[in-house]
């Protein structure tokens, strides 16, 4: 539930080099379903869970990567409201104009860390969607590590400060946790719009335009085991877990998909309020907040982006 | 079949099978010369050159770190390709 004028982030579009491969991988590992396809080839899917019309899109590109991510706002006048506040903060607004079937009007924008972020107020709901009269958890038995959201993403780029600036003053989110430098430039930034621990964080790094990894919901701490099982069944190329962040406390396991781009699996994670007050990391001490069971950073976790 | 893969750098040997990528090899050995990757082809952290030996690519390489010019000197992401006979290769290209 929103507490503020972001309901979630809704969208997420990924580059991907081998799309048979990674549709295959999302649909059967991950569990999510095929809600079709566009007229230029892109693939869209959904979880069982969700009721938007889909979540994720894959691209077949000569690189992997992130493409865009679309923020689902409390409705139309917000939408014109936060598009004008866009504007005036400094970022010229286009509408998008590559096709996503189900979706209203998406304003998008190139944020300083150099990726595209897009805000839209109406989708219609997907044909298949959880039940809602007397409803069971779930319609079919869900399949693979059963995910049930999309999340939330980690974006590296330059100058997450000024990124930081626009989601707390236009989008009017707060970060629940933050980690500064030792000389008190923003090393990292969790952010959300409502109740969920985060909807997006960044990192502060040089190349623009990157993502660490984009990430998916579970039920519980059986559901990483399952997902862990699979990894293995599946010799999927694993990162890091299942194990427990200390900040957003989540449980988690970090792997990549067959076109190289890192997804996490999560569950768990605080109830944020805005009028908590924020929790801060230092920087010696964020192998623990990340990975709390092994207390210490992974090279590859940091180092390893597409 | 398994072949050898050496690292022309370390001297370090790794078996490889020839069904399975050279970076997986040597991920499975615990010596890996590589700190983690995505195995997918996408984040470049396993590109290496090929010195001695012929391979296959399997998986397409991200362009973001092979160029076709590159790939054409015999520079790969290790995760991308299969062995079809024991190879030498090197991290510094
Ligand atoms: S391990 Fe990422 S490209 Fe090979
Ligand atoms: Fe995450």
């Amino acid at each position: 539930m929103a507490i503020t004028k972001t309901i979630r982030p809704g969208l997420i579009q990924m580059r991907v080099t081998d799309l048979k491969a990674s549709v295959e991988f999302y649909q059967n590992v991950l569990g999510l379903d095929i809600v079709g396809q566009t007229s230029d080839g892109r693939v869209m899917l959904k979880t069982y869970d969700e009721f938007d019309h889909h979540s994720v899109v894959l691209k077949q590109a000569p690189e992997s990567g992130f493409d865009y991510v679309a923020f689902k706002v409390v409705d139309a006048d917000t939408l014109e409201e936060l598009k004008a506040a866009t504007e005036a903060f400094g970022y010229p607004v286009d509408i998008a104009s590559d096709e996503q079937p189900g979706f209203g009007k998406r304003y998008g924008f190139k944020l300083c860390t150099g990726h595209r972020i897009e805000l839209y107020a109406d989708v219609e709901l997907a044909e298949k969607i959880p039940m809602l009269k007397n409803p069971d958890p779930w319609v079919e038995m869900p399949r693979g590590m059963r995910a049930q959201r999309f999340d939330h993403l980690l974006l590296y780029g330059p100058n997450i400060a000024e990124a930081e600036r626009y989601f707390i003053e236009v989008l009017g989110m707060f970060a629940p946790e933050i980690c500064d430098t030792p000389d008190g430039k923003p090393f990292a930034r969790w952010l959300t719009g409502g109740n969920k621990a985060h909807d997006i964080a960044f990192v502060e790094y040089e190349r623009p335009n990157t993502i660490h990894h984009h990430a998916f919901y579970l039920e519980d701490w059986n559901a990483i085991g399952n997902a862990a099982d699979l990894i293995g069944k599946h010799r999927v190329k694993r990162d890091v877990g299942p194990t427990r962040h200390a900040i957003t406390r989540g449980q988690t396991i970090y792997f990549f998909e067959p076109s190289g781009n890192r997804i996490e699996t999560y569950a768990g994670g605080y109830a944020a309020y805005p009028d908590n007050p924020q929790r801060e990391w230092d920087i010696d001490e964020i192998g623990r907040g990340l990975f709390y069971y092994e207390g210490e950073l992974f090279p590859s976790f940091l180092e390893i982006v597409t | 079949m398994k072949y050898t893969i050496k690292d022309a750098t370390t001297g370090t040997e790794y078996i490889c099978r020839d069904d399975e990528s050279i970076f997986r090899a040597m991920h499975k050995s615990g010596r890996s010369i590589f700190k983690g990757g995505c195995e997918g082809g996408g984040c470049g952290i396993c590109k290496v050159k090929i010195l001695e030996g012929d391979y296959v690519k399997f998986k397409n390489m991200s362009r973001a770190h092979v160029s076709e010019d590159e790939e054409e000197q015999g520079i790969v992401l290790a995760c991308c390709v299969k062995p079809l006979e024991s190879i030498v290769l090197t991290k510094e290209i």
